[in-house]
Formats: structure tokens, sequence, C-alpha cells
């Protein structure tokens, strides 16, 4: 019993070589001391060092996390706004058109939002004179409209599971709609938002796509700066950012695991807790 | 026992129709002070929309309520002196078990201590003074109830309603909880309404029980009127077992009715009831534990002969089922008082015997 299947162990091992030998060969290249992407020329850490002096690499950093910030809450917010609409509107006319309009985005080609987005700024420039020329503001708000759409989907998904009762319970003893949802509704609901600011936030950091759309002269993000180098030949210098990035995001996975087997323990542990005091 | 005096609340011609669908049909309840009032029915008759409504979560579609001689119309469930235990208890996850008593108090204008006195005296109340920090999850099914009942009850509602209060608790926690929930309705003296499709529980709760049916109340009695003289077939049978008989009124004579039962291949004779004369086509009712078995003729007016066909032995009684010359099946219900002393067995020749007074005579 205790023999695995042959093929199956090929298969699992085909799979993570495919997905990570890739990712393992960039960040053993971004210790590389030769200036030649594909030679290996001895130990360094020079393209670190380097990447820390570099001006325009922190610049385009500093704006991707100042976009990926902005949007992604502003994003929360509209999004989780219409996900409980949807989810507690109850029925009108017109409401599937409506779910279907809020969604549409979801499975819309990025070239055609960019494209879209991209039109709309133009026009309105021409209408009213805003906005004057294209940078952090425009990319911020093709971000937020993009990413809201995440939000209210996982919102809306969350609403639906929960219990009713428990907001009528809290309009039951006193509290007028709106205190409800402070009190009641959102924090319930608070972990669907915090994943879909979660998610927002990713999205907007390594969007590519949407973003060249809609920057502009001096607008730089990261992963267009990474993009416009690639194109003049992979440096070193971009398998170390690159590697510092996979790096962060493996901390924020690892830590994330970390926090939900703890809450997964202590539930377990408040359950025997429960089972014991039962009277 | 008569309708009360003043009604402390009153539904009057409450109907509630969604889309072509009439949830509730007509209903008009008189609920006195202090009583616990129990809507009794099976699932989809109307019981849960009529509690929401007395809630505020619904708006009758005709009719009124008046509670304290207030009309509730248009007012909302926030500004209700109304407070409502929910079946699945919807106690807030995210707040302890002291933060979702005191939830109700947020808005009263009470000092800070006074609240949480309140809360003290609460907690008491429903002995859970020792799990006041912990968080819903963290307590067994039985507390989760009392914390949903003390959160009800913290601000002294005029009018508490119960949701199917026990059928989320196992067997045994549910007998020891309806003593419980009633002591704490003496103790408190709040006017409790239940809703509840189990009618052991109707009937051990409640002062008085209205058992619906389709939207419609078909009767209001206390526990004893609706079980001992239902005045339909609905109510006879959705309270306790009963034996039905097709049965034609021959003659009233010296406060008796005399019937004709195929089934018994006999005439019956049965208590009076207002209502029904000779020649009427009726039905004959007759619970189990009314019909006594014996193995000799019994002194009763009423006495007929059969065969056991089956037996369910239950420890403190067994259920008999009879059969009659006619084909026709009779339940019998008998106490085992003494040990070895059972009654009768398979395929036993044995008598029938019940009063006049026991058999119900059902004019619809």
């Amino acid at each position: 019993m205790n023999r695995r299947p042959v093929f199956l162990i090929t298969v699992l091992c085909f799979g993570f070589a495919f997905f990570y030998i890739p990712i393992l060969s960039m960040i053993v290249y971004s210790f590389n001391a030769s200036r030649l992407a594909t030679v290996w020329g001895g130990f360094s850490t020079k393209w670190y060092v380097s990447l820390m002096s570099n001006r325009q690499v922190i610049e385009a950093l500093m704006l991707s996390l100042k976009i990926a910030l902005v949007s992604a809450t502003i994003a929360t917010i509209l999004g989780t706004m219409t996900g409980i609409t949807l989810a507690r509107f109850g029925k009108f006319r017109g409401r599937m058109l409506f779910t279907g309009l809020v969604t549409a985005p979801l499975i819309m080609p990025e070239v055609i939002t960019g494209i879209s987005s991209l039109i709309f700024f133009i026009l309105m420039a021409d209408w009213i004179g805003w906005p004057g020329s294209r940078g952090f503001t425009t990319i911020t708000l093709a971000h937020i409209t993009f990413s809201m759409v995440f939000v209210s989907t996982i919102v809306q998904a969350r609403m639906l599971q929960a219990d009713r009762a428990i907001e009528e319970a809290a309009m039951d003893l006193g509290s007028r709609p709106w205190q409800v949802l402070f009190d009641v509704t959102l924090p319930v609901i608070s972990p669907a938002i915090l994943s879909g600011w979660l998610l927002a936030f990713t999205i907007s950091l390594d969007d590519v796509v949407i973003t060249s759309f809609t920057t502009g002269p001096g607008a730089t993000t990261l992963p267009l700066l990474i993009w416009s180098k690639v194109k003049l030949g992979v440096t070193p210098d971009i398998n170390a950012l690159a590697t510092l990035m996979v790096l962060t995001v493996g901390m924020g996975v690892v830590v994330a695991g970390i926090v939900m087997n703890r809450a997964e323990a202590r539930r377990r542990a408040d359950e025997r807790m429960a089972y014991r005091s039962n009277d | 026992m008569a309708a009360p005096a003043e009604p402390f609340l009153r539904i009057e011609g409450v109907s509630k129709r969604f889309g072509s669908f009439q949830a509730v049909r007509d209903v008009t309840l008189d609920v006195a002070k202090g009583e616990i009032f129990s809507l009794l029915g099976g699932s989809g008759c109307g019981k849960t929309t009529l509690l929401r409504m007395l809630a505020g979560f619904e708006e009758p579609s005709a009719g009124r309520i008046f509670l304290d001689g207030r009309d509730m119309a248009g007012v909302p469930p926030w500004n209700r002196p109304v407070h409502m235990m929910f079946q699945s208890y919807a106690l807030f996850p995210h707040m302890t078990v002291e933060r979702n008593v005191a939830y109700g108090l947020k808005h009263e204008p009470m000092s800070r201590s006074a609240k949480a006195e309140r809360v003290r005296e609460m907690l008491e109340l429903v002995q859970l003074t020792p799990f006041a920090a912990r968080k819903p999850h963290q307590i067994s099914g039985g507390q989760r109830q009392r914390v949903a009942l003390a959160r009800a009850l913290a601000r002294q509602p005029k009018l508490l309603l119960l949701d199917e209060p026990l059928a989320a608790l196992d067997k045994k926690l549910r007998e020891h909880t309806q003593f419980e929930l009633m002591s704490i309705q003496q103790r408190t003296g709040v006017t409790f309404i239940v809703v509840t499709h189990d009618q052991e529980e109707a009937m051990t709760l409640s002062d008085r029980i209205a058992v619906m049916d389709k939207g419609e109340v078909r009767q209001v009695g206390t526990p004893n009127e609706v079980y001992e003289f239902p005045n339909n077939r609905f109510v006879a049978g959705f309270i306790g077992s009963i034996n039905t008989f097709e049965a034609t009124v021959i003659a009233r004579e010296g406060g008796a009715l005399r019937l004709a039962v195929p089934a018994f291949g006999a005439e019956v004779l049965a208590r009076d009831v207002p209502g029904v004369s000779p020649g009427q086509a009726v039905t004959m009712a007759l619970r189990p534990e009314k019909a006594g078995i014996s193995r000799t003729r019994p002194e009763t007016v009423n006495a007929f002969e059969g065969t056991v066909k089956d037996l369910a032995y239950f420890g403190k009684d067994s259920l008999y089922r009879i059969t009659l010359p006619s084909g026709t099946l009779v339940q019998a219900h008998a106490v085992n008082a003494r040990r070895g002393a059972e009654v009768a067995d398979w395929d036993d020749a044995v008598w029938l015997g019940f009063e006049p007074e026991s058999v119900l005579v059902l004019a619809e």
C-alpha cells in the first residue's frame, strides 16, 4: 500500500520542475559576478548593491507601492459597497443585468480595459480639461475600476454565506440600518474585505497592460521599468530585483500560512473548551 | 380559560401575501399581558411570517397590530418594544457573551454603570456569569441559547418573540431548558410569543396555543382545550394521535349523541356538542389513551370486541392496534402499571371500551 505510483511521482516532479526551475535559475544568476546574464562568472552580491543605489528603481518601486496602496484602498471601499448592495438589495428590475455589468470586467481582456480607459481620459481632457497629463492619478483610477470588481465579488460571496438573522437581530435590538452595517455586517465580513484588499493590492502592483495605457511621461511603475529594461536585454540587476520580489512574496505567503495555522489551532482549542463546558 | 379581558397584544384581521402566495390569512388574536402564547403548526403554516410581522421585519398586507394600545403599523423593528430570539440564535460572532447581552442597551438612555449592572443581572438570570468573556463559538449550544435569551431580555421588552426556541437543542437539554424558559418568564413577567412546530413543546410551555394551518388560525385555546376539545379535524389530528371514523348522527338523547358508526358495526354514544343535528354526517374521534382494553367485557356504555393485531411495547406503556370485525384498525394506549401484567398479546381476543365523554364529535 505504501508504494506510491511511479507515474504520479514523475508527473509531480515535472510539474514542480517546470514551475520552479526558471525562478531558481533567476535567483542563482542574480548572484552572478558576470555582466552577461547567461554566463556564470563567480559569486557576487554587487547587483544588489547597485540596485539599492539605483534611484530609478527605488522611485519606480515607491510609485508602484503608492498606486497599489491608494487604488486597493479605494477599490476596497467601493467594491465592499457594491458587494453588500448586490447581496442585500433584494430583487429589483434589471438585477441580472446589473450583476452581469459588475462581473464583466473580470473576463474583459486587459487590453480592452486599458484602451477604453485611455480613450476615456483623452475625451475627459478634451471636454473638461482634466486630466491635464497622465500619470499617478490616471493609473490609480484605472486600477480602481478593474480591481474593485474582485473585491465586490469576494464580498458578495461572503455576504450570501452570512446568516441574515444576525443583521436582523441587531436591528431588532434597536440599531438603525447604518448602525447595523458598522456594528455587525462589516466586522463579520472583515476577513473577506481584507482578502479583497490584498488581492486588489497585488493586482495593482504587478499590472503592466492597463498601466502602460494610462501612464504618462515621468510615471514609471516597477513592472513598467522591468518591462522596458528587459526589452534592452536581461541584466543581472533585474535578476536581483526579481529575486527580492520573490523573497518578499514568499515571506508574505509563509507569514500568512503561520497566522492561519495558529488561528486554526486556536479554533480547535476553543471547540474543545466549548465541548468541555457543555452542560 | 376565557379570552383575556384587556388584550395586551391585539392582532386584528392580519393577512400577508408574497406575490401570489398567501402566507397569513385574516388572523385575529388577543394575547394577555404576561402570557406564554404559542403559535403551533407545520412548516409553511404562516407562524414564522406572523412572528416576523410582530417584530416589524414584514409589514402586514392587510389588518392591524396593536401592542399595549399602540398601532404598530409603519413602526420599524428598531423602534418596537419587541425583541426576538432567533432560531439560529443570531449571536454576534465577533463579540463576547457580555457584549452580545449589552448590545441592546447601547441605545438606552442609561448610565454606564446602570448598563453594566443590567448586563450582570441578565448573565446571572441565565447562569452565564463565568462565561461573560467568551465568544459565541467558545460555548456550547445550550449556553448560546441562553445568551440569545439574555440579550433579548436585557432591554426589558414588552413582548418577547421566540422562534423555535428549543429546536436546535438535543432532547435531554430541551426538557431542562423548557422549564428554565418558563421560570424565567415568570420571574421577568414578559409576555412570550413562541413559534413552534413541536406540539409537546407547545403543550408544556404555553398558557394558550393558536394552532395554525395554511396561514389560518384553526383553534385558540389552553393546551387542555386544544387537546381534549379540538373543534375541527385538523387540530384533532395535529395535536397528539387520534383514531377517526366516519359517522352519522342518529339522535340526541339525554345530553348525549347517538352515532351510527359503520366501522364499529354498531351505535356509539358520544358527548353532546352544539351545532350538530340528527342525520348529519360527522367525524367521530377517539384518542388512543381513552380507549381501554380488557379481556372481559368492560362496564362502559361503549364496548366492542376485537383482536390484537399489533402491539408496540414502550416500557412505561404499550400501544395496541386492535382489529374490529369490520376490519377497521383502532389504536389504544395502555399504561403498564404492574410488572408482568400486560393486558393482552398478539392475536388475543379483547374488549375495547370507552366512555361517551371521551368521544369527540367533529362536525367539520
